[in-house]
């Protein structure tokens, strides 16, 4: 049998002083760490491919067929898939990552986590990077199924830059998961209400299923301060390109709104995290299990 | 130079908010744990055993008072203490079902920051120490609790903490398992003499097992602290008895036991009664000023129509240092102190 092995620093107190470099490194480490159940998920989890691809993609079809029935452009049904890919992500930024530490809590792994000698922002961009890649399969599934069953053609013209913006769309999407996985911890079991509350109205101002111009003025606000929309919208416009489609906004304003919302969800993030520890310890309820 | 206490406590005090009034769950705890014990924390539920170790654990402030591990506060330097330290509860449920348990003691290799490659070589040598070899590949959320515990033990075991806190760490684990787990810390401890341990508990065996020095707490309190031995010294002076009835008496009952001359404290004793074909059998804990007010216990017994079927005196235990100090047993408050199968 093996044995258990001797700490190697001669001391606790020369154990805890750390390099900045192992403190980056352990931080980086851990982001990974986090990440890799949702990665692995992709295979354990095989259940999740009916809930995250097959009903995303009836309620495309849904819309699909009333666009058909009013001769809507043909753009309007790419449109629907681009809408029904990015849904994916708006679901698993609601229900994987804003509700997460709230159950987190409840199976004690809040606690090993604040105990831990990473930052808990590792563990939120690890959960953002897990959902990420654990979503893009859903999102990639639901374009390929929906663009071959419905015959979508794409007119591409900068694929580099759709595919930063679809990155740079990512980062507040996420953030704002980031940031509401404190909020929510926060709003103790109300979490679960707010998440279903968020759902639908974000479908809505997201533009998900329609064009975001339809809605007029209202537009305006929204692609201000959702991520959903004012990704999508841009999205749209360099993956239809061809075909005259107007945004709300040009491209490259949108990229400019897209990157100050990444700071301010991210920085939003960071300062909603340091309150809720902050909290946890003066009040001891939000690591506490079943409190 | 003295080593530096690797848990220092002064005048340490948390109060709840609570309705309708705040609960004092530490009533200002002054404790010193020396580099390499295997300290025990010994009371019941709701002793404020818990609330030190989250503390401890930079889980909690304080409300008053200070606290170091390892010689760092626990208020403003936790990334520090964070290094150093782990954690294991009872009935923990952490990680994620879906994993393997190798994949996930590897997950938490990470949050430590131990290499990749190391920490796999880590996670392996841990598997194998707790004996969860033919698990490794098993999904959590199939394990068994005993299992599960044992997991969560390789998992504290993961960064080799300099200090350990066990929280009621064998808490509804079967007799084996438990015996496997309380091995496992002292083999682990023992291959570095310089680690600490912090084990809460209410198991009394557990305690007289393991640490090298205890605190019996209670609301808040630390009511006595020593090494097993100077604790039961503290009732030496006492004589205890075991006494078995045929029956409980009546009229007052044990309690009216309790109040005859001579009688420190008299509680219905945890183990049961051998002899299955008695089965209104009791057994009684006697503390006694000396052995001539036994006399009068006997007398007393068979006026409430009791009659004594058994008699002998016992050494004294750490549950008769509790009941010395507290005036109740474990099991009084919340009926839930049965001693772990050892």
């Amino acid at each position: 049998m093996t044995a258990y092995r001797a700490a190697p620093a001669t001391n606790a107190r020369e154990a805890a002083e750390w390099s900045t470099g192992r403190v980056i490194r352990t931080n980086l480490r851990a982001v990974i760490g986090r990440a890799y159940p949702r990665v692995i998920g992709l295979t354990r989890e095989p259940s999740w491919l009916f809930f995250e691809i097959f009903l995303p993609f009836l309620a495309v079809s849904a819309f699909v067929f009333v666009y058909r029935a009013l001769e809507a452009p043909e753009e309007y049904i790419g449109f629907v898939v681009l809408g029904g890919a990015l849904t994916a992500f708006w679901l698993n930024v609601v229900w994987m990552m804003a509700a997460q530490f709230y159950w987190e809590k409840d199976q004690g792994n809040l606690e090993l986590y604040f105990t831990a000698p990473m930052h808990l922002m590792s563990i939120l961009a690890g959960m953002a990077i897990g959902g990420l890649v654990m979503t893009s399969s859903r999102a990639l599934a639901v374009i390929g199924i929906g663009s071959l069953l419905y015959g979508v053609t794409y007119d591409i013209e900068q694929p580099l830059l759709l595919a930063g913006v679809f990155l740079l769309t990512m980062i507040p999407l996420y953030g704002m998961g980031m940031l509401f996985a404190s909020l929510f911890l926060l709003w103790g079991r109300e979490a679960y209400h707010l998440a279903e509350l968020l759902q639908e109205p974000i479908y809505f101002l997201g533009g998900v299923n329609f064009p975001l111009r339809a809605i007029g003025a209202v537009a305006g606000v929204v692609i201000a301060t959702l991520p959903l929309g004012v990704g999508l919208d841009a999205l749209r416009q360099l993956a239809f390109s061809g075909s005259g489609v107007q945004g709300v906004l040009p491209v490259d304003t949108e990229v400019l709104i897209l990157a100050a919302m990444g700071v301010i969800f991210l920085v939003a993030a960071r300062l909603a995290l340091r309150y809720l520890e902050h909290l946890a310890r003066r009040e001891g309820r939000l690591t506490l299990r079943w409190q | 130079m003295p080593d530096e206490p690797a848990i220092h406590a002064r005048a340490l005090t948390r109060v709840y908010k609570a309705k309708p009034e705040p609960v004092t769950a530490l009533g200002g705890v002054d404790l010193d744990v020396q580099p390499g014990e295997y300290f025990g924390l010994l009371g019941p539920n709701g002793a404020g055993k818990t609330t030190l170790i989250k503390i401890l654990t930079t889980l909690l402030l304080p409300t008053s008072g200070t606290a170091k591990v390892a010689g760092f506060d626990v208020v403003s330097e936790t990334a520090k203490i964070r290094r150093v330290i782990n954690m294991v509860s009872g009935g923990e449920q952490s990680g994620y079902g879906l994993l393997t348990s190798r994949e996930q003691l590897w997950m938490f290799s990470q949050f430590y920051g131990l290499p990749n490659r190391e920490g796999w070589r880590r996670v392996d040598e841990l598997i194998e120490i707790t004996g969860l070899t033919e698990q490794r590949d098993q999904k959590v959320r199939t394990l068994s609790t005993g299992q599960r515990q044992k997991l969560n033990f390789a998992r504290g075991m993961l960064n080799d903490p300099w200090v350990l806190f066990l929280d009621e760490p064998t808490l509804g684990l079967d007799v084996a398992a438990a015996r496997d787990l309380r091995d496992h810390t002292l083999a682990w401890k023992a291959a570095a003499p310089a680690r600490t341990v912090l084990l809460t508990t209410h198991y009394m065996v557990e305690a007289e097992q393991l640490c090298d020095r205890i605190a019996i707490v209670d609301r808040g309190m630390i009511l006595a602290l020593g090494t097993p031995e100077e604790l039961r010294r503290r009732v030496q002076a006492e004589s205890i008895f075991r006494i078995e009835l045929d029956r409980l008496p009546q009229n007052g009952g044990i309690a009216a036991i309790g109040d005859l001359p001579g009688v420190l404290s008299a509680v219905r004793a945890d183990e049961e009664v051998a002899d299955a074909a008695g089965s209104d059998r009791v057994a009684l804990k006697v503390a006694l000023a000396d052995d001539s007010a036994m006399t009068s216990v006997v007398t007393a017994v068979a006026a409430r129509g009791s009659n004594l079927v058994g008699l002998a005196k016992s050494e004294p235990s750490l549950e008769d240092v509790f009941v010395e100090l507290v005036g109740r047993g474990f099991g009084d408050e919340d009926g839930s102190s049965k001693e772990p199968a050892s």
